[in-house]
């Protein structure tokens, strides 16, 4: 990142000036140009002429069975692999159905364009067929977007969309092509069209005096803590951070989406922080006296209520985005730009930093959790989902897998029991916490990284709100494990219930379809668990299969996730798990 | 505090959405907001004065910044500036009262623009204060009609909010963008 010293030379001597090429061309041709392989779409009217010129086109199309699935495969598939993912729609319909893809994409800043058909130029305003103000609709949950009238603007936008998207703090663009725009013809000129974008700068750094004054806290601090965030694997900074972990000995927390950027097994990894992270973890960030926030921008799902957050804690926050900057949390120090440059400023002036101290506390707090882990409850013979994701880890412990969950409760329990250790290797959605986000996440991030284990963890719920996508994971031959936990409730809401409700569980217990059966009616391989003995044989038999698995895990119905920090309860407040004996002589 | 902001725009279709759509989404009151062109046609210039703290104003002036269309902005709350507002004022003015209201204008420093049998219409410029102070004067005599534009600022002294010449700032961007074509 950066404005960089190299000159680059254009391959001299190709004859562009006069490559006259339909819009439609020039679409493809500028995608092949910005390195895309696949695209994730689904056709109609106001796209047909894009998809009429695509077969010139060396792009691989997935084709979706829904427009949000397109989006999700795009965020998979850049959220895997940091390369910008492509979505395509056709106008209205196609392109309002892109609108919640788009939003959680948004949120967690992962750098996708969306391609929209529009109405030919001449109708716009008039309500024509298929016609929807998308670039209205999407103006708060895009990064920037654009609605292109002629097919001479759009190899410029497209280059830019692709620059903005990518650069700085990522995000989605959306590009909205009118049909004249596809249909007409213009010269195509990749070079000239350079990216105009005065006002746009992502590539911000510190000053002196903000390094000056976040060294010297770091080097005071006796009870210091890292809050390790997604902007880590975004800037790619995973080995410098490990780095600053090694040379100062400052332990590290992780937020959700921070997951993977630090490895689990390093000593100084304490786990994730927040709602529903580990005591130990919560207890230290409101214990310490420094907290170091890399790459995360202090979620309420990870501060709890502000007011009683870490109050004896100094704050340095190393964020790309100035709005973020004092936000929701305080600071003392701000250094802003990109995470890696930043930490490579920082490195070589830091020395170790004494909080042996600090560090045995914190392993007295580990030991008192332990006791209340279900993992180490005696099998009672009841199956619950923390066995499911804690035996999935084991057998697959050392490969190159990727986890993809949904959201709700076992996207927790896959948070707190899978020990992941490689940037990338869980993909989920946190800001936006969007339902059936992982079936179709899943397809993109096995299209992006084909050699990687590809595990779908979702909930009966979610599953089923985006499974049409089966079909295209089966179309596309890809080999996807899926595990459904299926505790026949929509979970996490049973559990706000339970705790929040008195168990008024309105809505919330769910029929589910024989999910077995539906995966053969797909072609689909799958069998059902119920019992703990029966999971690691069903994993192994899943990983042997060349084709996609698909397996129902029948878990504990009502079991909750602990601990729990409730909306706006301090960090501290933490509804901690019965003591396990307790409670399965409750649950009898 | 009321804040006043100067903020450069690319000259675009939508940008004016964008801006607003900004103030609304993060739950900021825009007290007003004027937007016209400058001396550059591709650049045009919005004057935004909204209450907020501090912290508030820094958080506005960095959400303006992610808007990509947005070139500069200045807080320029606590800088000698001149701010203007224009205002047109009709009066109810009966025959007996009409000299009174045109003595009125004539103390605030307001035009007379036009003159009905019943009525007169007043222009005044000047800050927020000053035409308040003649609508408070004016009310007793009936306020039939008023409509405001806004308020325009720009600084004190040579110092001057402009952007630096497009064409430089073209090829920054363009650099940057082929440095950055596949890093994320
Ligand atoms: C059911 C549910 C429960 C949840 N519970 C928890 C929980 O217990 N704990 C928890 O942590 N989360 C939880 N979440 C997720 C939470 O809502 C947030 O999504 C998450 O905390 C955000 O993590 P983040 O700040 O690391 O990532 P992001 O939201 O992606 O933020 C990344 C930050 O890094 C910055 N950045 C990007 N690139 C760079 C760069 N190159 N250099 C520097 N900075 C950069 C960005 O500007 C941004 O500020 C939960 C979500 C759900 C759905
Ligand atoms: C699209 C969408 N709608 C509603 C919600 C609210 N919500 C959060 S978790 C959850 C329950 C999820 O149930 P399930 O998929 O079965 O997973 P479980 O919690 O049981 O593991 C719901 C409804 C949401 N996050 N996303
Ligand atoms: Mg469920």
């Amino acid at each position: 990142m950066g404005l960089g010293g190299g000159i680059r030379t254009h391959s001299d001597g190709e004859d562009v000036a006069d490559m006259i090429k339909t819009g439609s061309q020039i679409i493809w041709e500028c995608l092949e140009r910005e390195g895309v392989k696949h695209v994730f779409g689904y056709p109609g009217g106001a796209i047909l002429p894009a998809y009429d010129a695509l077969k010139q086109s060396q792009i691989h199309h997935v084709l979706v069975r829904h427009e949000q699935g397109a989006t999700h495969m795009a965020d998979g598939y850049a959220r895997a692999s940091g390369r910008t993912g492509v979505a395509v729609a056709t106008s209205g319909p196609g392109a309002t159905n892109m609108v919640t893809g788009i939003a959680t994409a948004m949120m967690d800043s992962s750098p996708i364009v969306c391609i929209t058909g529009q109405v030919g130029s001449k109708l716009i305003g008039s309500d024509a067929f298929q016609e929807t103000d998308i670039t209205g609709v999407t103006l708060p949950i895009t990064k920037h977007n654009y609605l292109v009238t002629h097919a001479s603007q759009l190899a410029r936008t497209l280059r830019e969309a692709f620059y903005v998207a990518s650069s700085g703090r990522p995000g989605p663009v959306l590009v909205d092509i009118t049909k004249d725009a596809q249909q007409s013809s213009c010269e195509f000129d990749w070079e000239s069209a350079k990216p105009q974008l005065p006002g746009y700068r992502p590539d911000l750094s510190p000053t002196q005096d903000d390094y000056a004054k976040a060294l010297k806290l770091i080097q005071a601090a006796k009870r210091p803590v890292i809050l390790a965030g997604h902007g880590i694997m975004v800037s790619g900074a995973m080995n410098e951070v490990r780095e600053l972990a090694d040379r100062t000995g400052i332990p590290v927390t992780l937020t959700l989406l921070g997951i993977g950027a630090f490895p689990a097994s390093h000593p100084l990894n304490l786990g994730m922080m927040g709602m529903h992270g580990e005591a130990w973890v919560n207890t230290t960030i409101q214990e310490a006296d420094l907290l170091i926030a890399l790459g995360m921008r202090f979620d309420d799902r990870v501060t709890g209520n502000l007011k009683t957050y870490a109050p004896k804690a100094k704050k340095i926050q190393v964020e790309i985005d100035p709005s973020e900057i004092n936000k929701n949390v305080k600071l003392d120090v701000a250094l802003i730009g990109d995470l890696r440059e930043v930490l490579r400023e920082m490195l070589p002036r830091l020395q170790p930093v004494d909080c042996s101290e600090w560090r045995a506390y914190i392993d007295g707090l580990k030991g008192e959790t332990a006791v209340r882990d279900i993992q180490n409850l005696p099998d009672s013979g009841h199956l619950y989902a923390a066995h499911v994701i804690n035996d999935l880890w084991q057998e697959t412990r050392g490969g190159d897998v990727v986890v993809v969950t949904d959201v709700g409760q076992h996207q927790m329990w896959e948070a707190q029991y899978f020990k992941h250790e490689a940037a990338r290797s869980l993909i989920t959605s946190g800001g936006l916490g969007t339902m059936g986000f992982a079936l179709p996440a899943a397809i993109g991030v096995k299209v992006a990284r084909p050699e990687a284990e590809v595990w779908v963890v979702v909930g009966d719920g979610g599953f089923q709100m985006t499974m049409a996508e089966l079909a295209t994971m089966v179309q596309e031959n890809l080999k996807i494990n899926i595990a459904i936990i299926n505790n026949g409730y929509l979970g996490m809401v049973r559990q706000w219930q339970e705790f929040f409700y008195d168990r008024n569980y309105e809505s919330t217990p769910l029929l589910s379809p024989n999910f077995a059966k539906l995966a053969e009616a797909f072609g689909i391989r799958s069998s059902v668990v119920k019992e703990r003995r029966q999971v690691v044989p069903a994993v192994q038999a899943a990983r042997r299969h060349d084709g996609p698995v698909l397996i129902d895990f029948q878990v504990e119905q009502e079991d909750s996730v602990y601990p729990m920090v409730a909306a706006g309860a301090g960090l501290h407040e933490m509804i901690r798990r019965p003591n396990p004996l307790v409670e399965t002589a409750e649950d009898e | 505090m009321l804040k006043t902001f100067v903020v450069h725009v690319e000259n675009k279709p939508g940008v004016l959405t964008r801006v607003a759509s900004l103030f609304r989404r993060r739950a900021f009151n825009i007290d007003s907001l004027t937007v016209g062109r400058t001396e550059k046609p591709e650049v045009s210039r919005m004057t935004i004065t909204v209450d907020a703290d501090r912290d508030q104003a820094r958080r506005i002036e960095a959400s303006l910044y992610k808007l990509v269309n947005v070139l500069l902005v200045e807080d320029i709350t606590e800088e000698p500036a001149i701010t203007r507002d224009l205002a047109m004022i009709k009066v109810a003015a009966q025959h007996d009262q009409r000299s009174h209201v045109l003595q009125l204008a004539n103390v605030f420093r307001a035009r007379v623009v036009d003159v009905a049998p019943d009525s007169v219409i007043l222009e005044i410029t000047g800050g927020e204060d000053k035409i308040d102070g003649l609508l408070e004067v004016l009310r007793p005599f009936g306020v039939l009609e008023m409509v405001r534009t806004g308020i325009v600022a720009m600084r004190r002294g040579a110092k001057s909010s402009t952007v630096p010449a497009t064409e430089e700032f073209h090829e920054v961007a363009a650099e940057t963008a082929e440095d950055d074509g596949q890093s994320v």
